[in-house]
This record gives C-alpha cells, sequence and structure tokens, in this order.
C-alpha cells in the first residue's frame, strides 16, 4: 500500500482534514447581504421582460438587480463575448439568469426569487447539432446568419485517393453524451467593496484572472481595481472557469450596486442546470489500412454541440482536431471538426478537453481494424503508433522529448498480462452468466495550452532573512496539490528542508497573470517556473556569497540545507547565508517566467507544431458484463503514463485513481439528460457518479522519461489519467459481449445479450 | 430551554431555529462551516456528522429531531491542543485528500465505522463509505486512510475523547 512507503505531503491537509479550510461559502462579512439567481422557464425565447416589483416589495429585500443595471458589459466571454451574464431581450437557453435578488438573508432572496415575474414569447428551441448546421435552420446566436461557431481542419496528403486505394476500410459513427463535472462545491462567490474603490472578490473558481476578467467586465471597471483571492476550492476538472466566474461577476454586481459584501452560493440544482458541461459529439469516421494493417488514411467530420454560447469551444475542438487520429502514423488525413450552437446548456472545458471523444472513436476503430485484418490489438497499435522522430497527423515532427509510447503499452501489457487473458474473452459466447473482456487503449496528448492559448507562467520567490522561504506562483490550487508539488520542486531547487517554505496564496493584484490552471499544466509551467525562480535566486545568492565562500560564483553548491564552495570545507548553513545578505544588502528575491517553446499552428490546411510535448499513456482494463442484468463490472485497471518526472508521488497515484474512476463514469454511468433543451439531471439523486463500490483494483505505473522542455522534466497528470478509460472499457466490453457500443455511456440492457 | 450537545458543549436551541436543518443550524447560527453542503439532498454526504454516534447527513435532519442528541462535526474531532485524531492523521498520511470538500464528511463516516468496527474489512470500509461521493481521489487512498486509522487506533489502544459513553447508547 502506498502509504506504507511514503506519507503524503500537502501543504493544506491539515487544514481541509480538521474543517478549518475556508471555501467561500463558509466566509461571512460584517453587513453581508445575500444573492440568488432567478431562472425563467424557456429555453429558447424573445420579448423577454421582467417585473421585479413583487419581489422589491419583500421585507428584507435590498434590490432586484436586472440587466437594465449593469454598468459594463453585460455580455462577456473567453473567446466571444457573447454570455449574457442578465438575461436582457431574450433566452437563449434553459440556464440563462434574467434577474439577481440581492436580500439581508439567503430565505428571504430565495423566497423573493419566486415573485420575479417573468415573461416572453417562446420559440422553439434548437436542440440537435447535426441539424442546426443547416443552412435553414433556426439561427441561435443573433447577429449572426448560422449556427457554426468554429471549424479546424486538418489536411495532408490525399485521404481520398488513399481510401480509395486501401485494402481494408472500417468505418463507423460514434456519439457521446453531455457530461457534469460534479465537483462536490457548487459555485459559490464572496464579493466586498473595499473603501478604496477596489472589488475583493473570494470565490470557487479555478482561474482567478479569468474571474478578475469577467468581473472588470460587468462591472466596467479596469482590471486593476478588481482583485481576486484565491483560497480553497471544492473541485473543479476544467468545471470552474466560465460560470464561476460570472457567479462571482455577478455578486461583485450586487455588491458593488448595494455598496455592501454580497455572498451568492450556488444550489446544486443551480449549479447542475446553468454550468457548461463536456461537448457532446457526433465522430464519423473511416479508416483504410493496408493488408497487413499499416493505416493509410482517416477521414473524419466530427460535430460538437456547443449550446447556447461559444465558451471554450473553439479550443476544445481544436484538441480534437489536432489528436483526432490517435498516437498513430497517418500519411493521408482529411478531418473537419465543427463547433454548432444549439439551444442547449452551453459546454466548455472538462478535464480531457475534446480528447476523450476523439480518443472513444480512434481507439475503438483500431480495434475493429485489427478484428478485421486478423490481428491483436496490441500488433495494430505496435505497427502503426508514433515512435521516436516521427511525424504527427499534423506535419510535427517528435524529436524534442523522449517518444515513450511503446514503452507505456509494454509495461502495461506486462503488468496485466494482456497477451495471457486476451483469449480467455468470452466474445459473446453462450456459457455462464458472467461474460469477460480485456481491452486497452493508448494516447499521447499535446502537453499544456498548445497554439490554442498563450502559455507562459510566473514565480516568485521572497526568501526571508530569518531563512524562512514565501513562493508564489501563477497556478491556482483547484484541490490537485499544485502547491505542495511546487514547494517540492523549490525544495529540490534550492537544497533546503521543505519546512522552510511557505506558499504564499496570491491574489491577482500581487502576481502577473500565470494562465489559466487547465491543461494540466499546473505542474508542467507552474514547477517549470519554480525551477527558473529558483536558479535565478541561485545565481544572486552565489555571486553575493562566492567570496565567503572561496570560490567562483558558478561553483557554488545548494544542497542539505546549505551552500557549499569547492570543498566539503566551505559550508554557510542556509539561515547563514541569509543573514549575511542582510548584511550585504541583497535581497534574496528572485522572479522568473516559463515560457516554453513556441508553437505553430496554420488554420487553414491543420498543419504545425501544436504543442511543444506530449504525455504518453496506456489504460488496460478487465471486465465482467452479467448476461442477463447487463451489469458491468469493471476488475481491474492497469494504467501508465509517462509524466516527465514525478514530484509528488502520493498525489501523482491520487490524479491517476480519480481521473479513472471519472473516465469510468463517463464511460458507463453518467448522462446529463436536456429534454428539449432544459437540463433534467439536477442533482446526485438523478445525476449518478461513481462511488466506492465502483472501485476497481487500479495497478499505476508511473513511467518517468524527464522532458527536456520542462524545467523541472514533470509534464503533466490530471488529464491524462482520465482520457483513455473510456475507450479501454469499450474495447474490453467488445471482447466480453461480441458487441460494439458506439455511444457513451454505454449500458448493456437488460435481456440485450440474452 | 431545547438543547444539543455540539462537541460536547450544550448548545441551545431558539424556537424559531427549530425548524432549520442541523447542516444550517452549524453552518449559520453556529459558523461550524467544517460540515459540507455539497447537495442538500442527502445524496453526496458531504455533511455527514456524527449524531449519538450513528453517521447522519446534517442537511436531512431538522433541529427539532435531534433535541438533546450529542452531535458530533470534523470541528469537535481534534484534541484540545490542536492534535490530529487518528483518523484525520491517517487522511492525511495516506495522500486521502484533494480538493478537500467531501473530507469532513468522510472523516465522519469513518469515525462512525470505527466506532462499530475496530477491524473492518475492506468490503465494510467500501460499503460504509459507500454514500459519501468523492470526485477527486478515485476513493483508493480514502480507503487506505480507513485502514490504516483502524490498525493505529488498535495498536494504540486509543481512547476517544468524542461522543460520550451516554451518547452512544441513546
Amino acid at each position: 500500500m502506498p502509504y506504507k512507503s511514503e506519507p503524503a505531503f500537502r501543504n493544506d491537509a491539515v487544514a481541509k482534514v480538521t474543517g478549518r479550510a475556508r471555501y467561500a461559502d463558509d466566509l461571512k462579512f460584517p453587513g453581508m447581504l445575500h444573492c440568488v439567481p432567478v431562472y425563467s422557464r424557456y429555453v429558447r425565447a424573445d420579448d423577454l421582460a421582467v417585473d421585479p416589483r413583487e419581489a422589491e416589495a419583500v421585507p428584507g429585500v435590498v434590490r432586484v438587480i436586472t440587466a437594465r443595471d449593469v454598468p459594463g458589459s453585460l455580455r462577456y466571454g473567453q473567446i466571444d463575448r457573447d454570455y449574457a451574464m442578465l438575461a436582457d431581450s431574450r433566452i437563449l437557453t434553459y440556464g440563462d439568469v434574467v434577474a439577481l435578488v440581492v436580500a439581508e438573508t439567503r430565505e428571504i432572496a430565495l423566497e423573493a426569487a419566486k415573485r420575479v415575474r417573468v415573461t416572453a414569447t417562446p420559440l422553439p428551441p434548437v436542440t440537435d447539432p447535426v441539424a442546426a448546421m443547416n443552412r435553414d435552420a433556426p439561427v441561435v446566436r443573433p447577429g449572426t446568419d448560422h449556427n457554426i461557431v468554429n471549424h479546424h481542419k486538418v489536411r495532408r496528403g490525399d485521404a481520398r485517393a488513399a481510401l480509395a486505394a486501401s485494402d481494408v476500410i472500417v468505418e463507423a459513427t460514434f456519439r457521446t453524451a453531455f457530461v457534469e463535472h460534479a465537483y462536490m462545491e457548487p459555485e459559490s462567490a464572496v464579493c466586498v467593496p473595499r473603501p478604496d474603490g477596489v472589488m475583493e472578490v473570494y470565490g470557487s473558481m479555478q482561474h482567478p484572472f479569468t474571474t478578475r476578467r469577467f468581473v472588470a467586465a460587468l462591472l466596467g471597471e479596469p482590471l486593476a481595481r478588481v482583485e481576486v483571492f484565491t483560497i480553497p476550492m471544492g473541485g473543479g476538472f476544467g468545471g470552474k472557469d466560465d460560470t464561476a466566474a460570472i457567479v462571482c461577476a455577478r455578486a461583485a454586481l450586487a455588491a458593488r450596486l448595494c455598496g455592501r459584501p454580497v455572498k451568492m452560493t450556488y444550489a446544486r440544482e443551480w449549479s447542475m442546470r446553468e454550468s457548461y458541461k463536456r461537448h457532446p459529439y457526433v465522430l464519423t469516421y473511416r479508416m483504410g489500412l493496408s493488408r497487413s494493417g499499416e493505416i493509410q488514411a482517416v477521414e473524419a467530420t466530427i460535430i460538437a454541440d456547443a449550446g447556447a454560447y461559444c465558451s471554450t469551444t473553439p479550443w476544445v475542438t481544436w484538441r480534437s482536431a489536432v489528436q483526432c487520429c490517435g498516437p498513430y502514423r497517418v500519411p493521408n488525413v482529411h478531418a473537419d471538426v465543427y463547433g454548432v450552437a444549439t439551444n442547449n446548456v452551453f459546454t466548455g472545458a472538462f478535464r480531457g478537453f475534446g480528447s476523450p471523444q476523439v480518443n472513444f472513436a480512434v481507439e475503438q476503430l483500431m480495434d475493429m481494424a485489427a478484428e478485421k485484418l486478423g490481428l491483436s490489438p496490441l500488433e495494430i497499435r505496435r505497427k502503426n503508433m508514433l515512435r521516436q522522430g516521427d511525424v504527427t497527423i499534423t506535419g510535427q515532427r517528435l524529436d524534442t522529448h523522449t517518444v515513450s509510447l511503446g514503452e507505456v503499452m509494454d509495461r502495461v501489457v506486462k503488468e496485466i498480462r494482456f497477451e495471457e487473458k486476451l483469449p480467455r474473452c468470452s466474445r459473446g459466447k453462450p456459457e455462464g452468466d458472467e461474460l469477460y473482456g480485456i481491452g486497452l487503449a493508448i494516447s499521447y496528448r499535446g502537453a499544456s495550452l498548445g497554439a490554442e492559448g498563450m502559455d507562459f507562467c510566473p514565480a516568485i520567490i521572497n526568501a526571508q532573512f530569518d531563512g524562512s522561504i514565501l513562493l508564489e506562483v501563477g497556478i491556482h490550487e483547484n484541490g490537485q496539490g499544485a502547491e505542495s508539488a511546487m514547494i517540492l520542486t523549490l525544495a529540490r531547487e534550492l537544497g533546503v528542508r521543505r519546512e522552510r517554505i511557505v506558499y504564499r496564496r496570491s491574489s491577482t493584484s500581487e502576481i502577473p497573470d500565470g494562465g489559466a490552471t487547465v491543461a494540466s499544466r499546473g505542474t508542467l509551467m507552474g514547477c517549470g517556473a519554480v525551477t527558473l525562480a529558483a536558479r535565478e535566486l541561485k545565481t544572486r545568492m552565489a555571486e553575493a556569497l562566492a567570496a565567503d565562500l572561496r570560490c567562483a560564483p558558478e561553483e557554488v553548491r545548494f544542497r542539505d540545507d546549505a551552500l557549499w564552495g569547492k570543498t566539503d570545507a566551505e559550508r554557510l548553513s542556509w539561515d547563514e547565508a541569509m543573514h549575511r545578505l542582510f548584511l550585504k544588502r541583497v535581497y534574496p528575491y528572485s522572479f522568473a517566467a516559463f515560457r516554453p517553446p513556441d508553437v505553430t499552428w496554420d488554420e487553414e490546411t491543420g498543419q504545425g507544431d501544436a504543442y511543444f510535448t506530449f504525455v504518453y499513456s496506456c489504460q488496460a482494463v478487465e471486465l465482467t458484463v452479467n448476461r442477463k442484468t447487463g451489469k458491468v463490472r469493471v476488475l481491474n485497471v492497469v494504467a501508465a503514463h509517462d509524466i516527465g518526472r514525478a514530484v509528488n508521488r502520493p498525489m501523482l497515484l491520487g490524479q491517476i485513481y480519480g481521473g479513472i474512476l471519472q473516465g469510468m463514469g463517463m464511460a458507463l454511468m453518467e448522462e446529463v439528460v436536456v429534454e428539449k433543451g432544459r437540463v433534467e439531471t439536477l442533482n446526485f439523486d438523478r445525476y449518478k457518479i461513481p462511488k466506492t463500490i465502483h472501485v476497481p483494483e487500479i495497478t499505476p505505473i508511473i513511467v518517468e522519461n524527464p522532458d527536456p522542455t520542462s524545467p523541472s522534466g514533470a509534464k503533466g497528470i490530471g488529464e491524462p489519467a482520465l482520457e483513455i478509460i473510456t475507450p479501454a472499457i469499450a474495447n474490453a466490453l467488445a471482447m466480453a459481449t461480441g458487441k460494439r457500443f458506439f455511444r457513451y455511456p454505454m449500458r448493456v440492457e437488460r435481456g440485450e445479450l440474452a | 430551554m431545547n438543547v444539543v450537545t455540539i462537541n460536547g458543549k450544550r448548545v441551545p436551541v431558539p424556537d424559531e431555529d427549530l425548524s432549520l436543518s442541523l447542516l444550517h443550524f452549524l453552518r449559520e447560527r453556529l459558523d461550524l462551516t467544517g460540515t459540507k453542503n455539497g447537495c442538500e439532498k442527502g445524496a453526496c454526504g458531504a455533511c455527514t456528522v456524527v449524531v449519538n454516534g450513528t453517521a447522519r447527513r446534517s442537511c436531512r435532519l431538522v433541529m427539532e429531531a435531534v433535541l438533546g442528541a450529542e452531535i458530533l462535526t470534523i470541528e469537535g474531532l481534534a484534541g484540545e491542543d490542536g492534535s490530529l485524531h487518528p483518523i484525520q492523521q491517517a487522511f492525511v498520511e495516506a495522500g486521502a485528500i484533494q480538493c478537500g470538500f467531501c473530507t469532513p464528511g468522510m472523516v465522519m463516516t469513518t469515525y462512525a465505522l470505527l466506532k462499530r468496527k475496530s477491524r473492518p474489512t475492506r468490503e465494510e470500509i467500501r460499503r460504509a463509505l459507500s454514500g459519501n461521493l468523492c470526485r477527486c481521489t478515485g476513493y483508493i487512498q480514502i480507503m487506505d486512510a480507513v485502514e490504516l486509522a483502524a490498525e493505529r487506533m488498535r495498536e494504540t489502544g486509543f481512547v476517544d475523547r468524542g461522543v460520550t459513553t451516554e451518547g452512544n447508547r441513546a
């Protein structure tokens, strides 16, 4: 058991395990008001009219706020500024908020919210993204004449000709569902107007800087007058970006208009109704192969339901485009990926970010092709997988880091004894009630943002003259253990005891914007910045103290809580070194930013060096399916990930376990039911996520090929852990039942296999 | 006067609060915010506290129904000197904590389990925690923590300072 070898390190563990950690809803300020949202019963409607008079008359109500009261930009967004933070003339989706009720207590606000009169002229909602692409479909987004949010292409070689010349074709259409992040803490914000005019924001958000932009936009105030603080937050998984920021912006608006602190905490039902989900995709693939099993070409049309607002759909679907052929050499590709607007709940960032959907398709196609060609799932992957120096479908040569697909797959295959177990699969054959299957999937994942965004991150080390050290980084603690990873990285770089280091939770007014803590970039970018800042600090210290150590600055070494000269006889303890820096009037302070290698992208051809490095993964699954009941039991998972370098092993394991369980939920259980645009699954009684009783055996295998493009050698694990469990389960299900499941969540109906 | 005992202290319950949920009473009246509100539907377990020795969802209990009860919350678990309860220590060491929002509920469910069974099997742990949702950890290190805590408490003969024996009988 892992804990017996290595106790976990987390700087926030004691606060959290004692209940002392204060999350947004735990905060109280003198004079604090409470704000709740008002929804309409419409999905799509025009001529919206909101009458707040009756609500305003309720004793204890301070104000009812509508779109008319907004001093700044009503609409904002990370890409398109299309999200009406308060609906004005129309309703575009069921989660639209038409008013805010601000009252002395939450109970009063809730009561008054029922009395806000909302009328509008309903219109038939557009809910099918495929139909919404037709030229004659009703247009969802005002100011445009079509529903296409974005169109990404990958063009390589001549796919049509290569398909025609292929010996074998596999083709299929895959579908995926809306999925809810289901962070345990619903959105919450507390905003406090400060006497100096600055609006303080304490929120359950994943990205303080995005939040600041939303707040500043709605208030119509400059960024410097909004200060967003980092506080403990109860999970994000990509889901605490837009909606969490919008909740903060609304609370800030109420605080500004009322001149008092305001808390806005979401009920789970509001959170599930309004917050964005994982995109449902429809993916149609044709793959051509030679008789010997080499992929010749792939044609793909991928349609993602963006819902009513753009959010990060163009970025999510861009990753789908880059990774649409899986981690394979494919000389001819013609792929089109569309984000399409509908009146459904909007969709955005979610752990995996456009990769789980394409992996679900591609990794099943590989098994389907293997079956057709009489190859094993391993043989077909070994023939086609990207290897050192190979070129991806976007024309990127993989030669700046170790391409370890073969290694991760071999490790998994050996650990789970794949080849020995494969022949035992039931393949639906009629003996016994429990059908057995084993399956696997592999992936490469572009690390960090890639060509979708500006990628850089700062760190500040402020060592104190008493020997303690303050560290702050432009990466946010979402619960994953980012702060702990950065503390450990700094301790390692400086050669000091980690107890010296205090992680300072910075506000947006104290450190430059480090980009969102998304895209599995926290460890890669944050520890990169820490490593560079540590080097900067060491240089500064060495220059000041080299003479004391009777050596040249470049000869000073940092280890065992001390500075050392050429020999072990020349030594300054860290405390002594700090004291001497004080006497020399030198600040042991450094600032550094990690700016990873440039990436490139051509929108027309879909060619470019999309990501500066990649993470390689393989997961295999054993499961049984009950022939009568259809009940699927995942028994065993083996997961290997090349994450560069392990920084905090117990937390790394936690990411792998958590990613696998979340992926299992997506594969087998979870679906946000959206009926004519209305979200029906509004709480955990109907939206079921995995529990302890669903936990299989999980064996993580950590592969470490330190990455030269990463200053700390580390890459990321959050998303790799989740992105291939679904196709691995799909492949195991096919091996068990002899049937393919083309849509997730994959459900085997009672009697379906009889 | 209506009272409940919370973390060993007698707390009066005003008449106007009798219809409040225990969750709200703890969080809003007593500022005991360690008990979390995840769903308010009894479906997530984040609000779990120990009532008369049994793990209960505080969002589903009204104050009127718990008058006279002995209630233990996450804030009452650590020693008065601030030392962690062995269950808390085990959660820290086993890496069972990520975002931490489910943690108080998990710890309180574990507390009630280990009161009942000092040597639970993995299967019993799995069943006992099956009403507590966690989205971060995949549960494995949480179940490791429960095993570790049980082992430590047996080895050290840990005597609890939480709920009184009287409360346990009730």
